[in-house]
């Protein structure tokens, strides 16, 4: 078979099926009704949009971080090397010597 | 760009919607005709078009005014046509064993007297859009645009945004690209 005359033979078959120009009746009507129902709202939907997925990831966050704080099994035990303690500890060295002394 | 256009054009811009209303009257076939290149059921064709008024209006500001908007117009339309076609590429990878009986029935007729398949036959061109479909998008558009549509190489660059050489390179593969669909059209049905 002859491609590149096959493909010559479609392309010239597509040239010659021009596509109609027929436009769905009151098809500007639906256009102009979408405009005027988006417009307005635009500005405000994409700063509540916004706004809700800020908040919506907020309260995952504060979620799972009391989950975390709730549940771990260190939350409710001081080691020694908690570095927590040891910096009160330190801050603190000072007015517990002072005590101690007086 | 006559001064009523102008005119509809600077008061929708002034704030005023219903101004727009006249252009999509005007443009809708031109808009509907370039859709109906790359889609083909009517929805699609549809969806197309609404989705060219909509952004028109949104991105009306960037219209300068320079050239005509009938011109920016189908700069937008191709653009949205061209990601359309990124969107719908479900029917590339499918055989060609389903080919109706008129289109079996001419691509035999091409192979034995190729002088005797017409190209204005119905079966040729169902055919046509089947390869269509089976290009990558920017060889569809490329083939749509150069071939089918017979525009230069320039107004191709101006209204893909692609540059002329990038245009050529285009052109090239997609041709390339074609005829390997039609081999292997060729091959499975009469291999």
């Amino acid at each position: 078979m002859n491609i590149a005359e096959l493909q010559r033979k479609l392309l010239a078959a597509a040239r010659a099926n021009v596509p109609g120009e027929h436009v769905p009746y009151a098809f500007e009507k639906r256009v102009m009704a979408l405009l005027a129902a988006r417009t307005p709202s635009d500005h405000l939907a994409l700063w509540v949009r916004g706004l809700w997925q800020a908040a919506a990831s907020c309260v995952a966050i504060t979620l799972l971080l009391g989950a975390w704080a709730f549940f771990s099994p260190t939350a409710n035990s001081s080691k020694p090397d908690d570095l927590s303690q040891n910096f009160e500890n330190t801050l603190l060295a000072s007015v517990d010597q002072g005590d101690q002394t007086q | 760009m006559d001064q009523t256009e102008a005119d509809l054009i600077a008061s929708v811009l002034r704030g005023n919607a219903a101004s727009f209303e006249p252009l999509i009257q005007k443009y809708s076939p031109r808009v509907m005709a370039t859709a109906r290149r790359y889609a083909r059921r009517e929805s699609e064709i549809e969806d197309i078009a609404q989705e060219v008024w909509l952004k028109a209006f949104d991105k009306l500001k960037s219209y300068r005014g320079e050239a005509p908007f009938e011109h920016w117009l189908m700069r937008l339309t191709v653009r949205i046509c061209y990601d359309f076609l990124r969107g719908h590429q479900r029917n590339r990878e499918s055989s060609f064993t389903d080919l109706t009986e008129p289109e079996t029935d001419w691509l035999e007729r091409f192979v034995t007297q190729p002088e005797a398949a017409s190209e204005n036959a119905e079966a040729a061109k169902l055919l046509v859009d089947r390869i269509l479909e089976r290009l990558s998008p920017k060889a569809r558009l490329v083939i749509t645009l150069l071939e089918i549509e017979d525009r230069s190489v320039k107004e191709i660059a101006q209204l893909t945004g692609w540059s002329v050489p990038l245009v050529k390179v285009r052109a090239f593969r997609a041709r390339a690209e074609m005829r390997k669909i039609l081999a292997k059209m060729a091959k499975e049905k009469y291999l």
